[in-house]
């Protein structure tokens, strides 16, 4: 039983969790304790799996109902370009991708930095399942259930400096297990970043697994961030490098794209995308298109991190 | 037996069943629920793909007829360009009714405000014309000259397809690339034959 000492921002838990998803937490910590037998003999990465602290969290908005995506959706239906641009080729191709062993360099203005084996990044944090919606740039969504640990308690680990007022990220560059690479769809390897004050905000998310299970490669395994309330492509996966940095870092999408992506790339259903409107969305498995959220339903938690900030201007 | 007997009787009704193929899968795919995670999307793209496959198809016909100096070959294109618009209809079909479920509102707001959608629709738009005046009696009623000038309106109807296409992806241009890229070929191969018979006039 891992004990964690509550932090004043922390929700409780009988405040966000709806009774429903409450009560099917002891189902779930029975098939979670099948999926880690099943990890254990495989030999999976992460022994650590077995000790899950169940925490189903959810901020439930009572206009929408959040069922889960099915779980042959969030494994089949996948933009990583990585393996292709086909939503398809990631789960053909992602077989390539060797995650075990798997190191993360650790750069930049902190004082720990150095080249972390993944276990040992991993190991200090207590995993628990965070149920988030996904909002896909290109107006779908789903629903999915998450395990991972915050990404504020990684950061912390880390000790950043004074200096340090950008965290970015890096996937993996290796054409050989990543296939798609080998063209230059876009500039390789593909680099995210947040403000310090996003990295810290207790709803960004380090995963490690889905549906109770380790990452599938095309999920992106074995380390990805998930940050529900932006497009899912600030989202990174298989991640390989995180650098503290004083400027703002330079990030794919808005590469390739300035006018497009922006470097925030917060929900937002006012601010269209210059090709397509975002004001709605098509939820995976549902027919009608259900209306897009600010913030994708999480401006409670994140809205006062821009307040004062022109977000059409700062998409 | 004569060729002309094997070409209405067989090649005909074939292509007439091969061309009806793709539509047949979808359909197959649709009721098995073999579409994947998104089915509306994948309709769009696999209506979207024929389009414009059939409509480069037909404009691939008399190139080859003059290539292999085969003029039979042109009595399939009307077939295969009455294909091309029998899946745009279905695109536009699939976006109507299952993508935007008659939200006409949303479904003007696209057309005027999303150049990707508007060239598409345009596109749209031009292909009626060709398809009602493909009929034997209005070829006659218009004459060849007048009905032959109209029907150049499918180059504009293919760049506005490839256009369509290149503006909707997000970075991967691939696709749409050869499309466009066969488009200049086919259209490059008309300006060379058309020069070619001037001279030979001269």
């Amino acid at each position: 039983m891992l004990i964690k000492i509550g932090k004043k921002s922390d929700l409780k838990e009988s405040e966000v969790t709806p009774q429903s998803l409450f009560d099917q937490r002891r189902q779930f910590i029975k098939k979670a304790a099948g999926y880690s037998v099943a990890a254990a003999t495989l030999s999976l990465p992460f022994s650590a799996m077995a000790a899950l602290n169940l925490n189903p969290f959810q901020k439930e908005n009572s206009s929408l109902s959040d069922e889960l995506t099915a779980r042959k959706h969030v494994v089949s239906y996948n933009n990583f370009y990585e393996f292709g641009t086909d939503k398809k080729d990631p789960a053909a191709h992602a077989g390539s991708l060797k995650t075990d062993p798997w190191s993360v360099t650790v750069a930049g203005e902190c004082a720990k930095p150095g080249v972390y084996a993944l276990e040992d990044l991993v190991k200090p944090h207590a995993f628990e399942e965070r149920i988030y919606r996904l909002r896909c740039v290109e107006a779908w969504s789903m629903v999915i259930p998450w395990i991972g640990f915050p990404l504020a308690d990684l950061i912390k680990q880390m000790q950043p400096t004074s200096k340090a007022r950008y965290v970015e990220f890096t996937t993996l560059h290796d054409p050989q297990q990543m296939p798609g690479q080998k063209r230059s769809v876009l500039d390789w390897p593909y680099i995210e970043a947040l403000r310090m004050d996003e990295a810290m905000n207790p709803l960004s998310l380090m995963a490690v697994g889905l549906y109770g299970e380790v990452l599938p490669n095309q999920n992106g395994a074995p380390l990805r961030l998930v940050l529900p309330w932006k497009y899912g492509f600030k989202s990174i996966k298989s991640i390989v490098k995180i650098r503290f940095s004083e400027t703002q870092p330079r990030t794919t999408w808005n590469l390739s794209g300035p006018g497009e992506y922006g470097f925030y790339a917060n929900v937002n259903p006012e601010v269209d995308h210059p090709r397509w409107s975002q004001s709605r969305e098509r939820r995976i498995g549902e027919f009608r298109k259900r209306k897009t959220q600010m913030f994708n339903g999480y401006a409670e938690e994140v809205a006062h991190m821009y307040r004062g900030m022109n977000l059409k201007r700062n998409f | 037996m004569s060729f002309k007997w094997y070409l209405t009787w067989l090649f005909k009704p074939l292509l007439f069943v091969v061309c009806l193929l793709p539509a047949v899968l979808l359909g197959y795919d649709a009721y098995t629920d073999a579409l994947g995670a998104n089915p509306i999307e994948e309709i769009s793209h696999i209506t979207g793909d024929w389009s414009l496959r059939f409509l480069l198809i037909t404009l691939t016909v008399s190139p080859l007829a003059i290539l292999f100096h085969a003029r039979w070959l042109n009595r399939f294109r009307r077939m295969l360009g009455l294909f091309c618009f029998f899946y745009v209809c279905l695109h536009l079909a699939n976006y109507v009714v299952l993508d935007q479920y008659f939200d006409w509102p949303e479904i003007y707001k696209d057309i005027i405000k999303r150049p990707y959608i508007s060239v598409g629709f345009a596109a749209f738009v031009l292909l009626i014309p060709l398809a009602i005046t493909s009929v034997d009696k209005l070829v006659e009623l218009m004459g060849k000259p007048r009905w032959l000038k109209l029907h150049q309106l499918v180059f504009v109807c293919a760049v506005l397809g490839v256009l369509h296409y290149l503006w909707v992806v997000k970075a991967d241009i691939l696709e749409p690339g050869i499309y466009g890229f066969i488009l200049i070929v086919l259209m490059l191969f008309r300006v060379w034959h058309r020069r070619s018979q001037a001279n030979v006039k001269v």
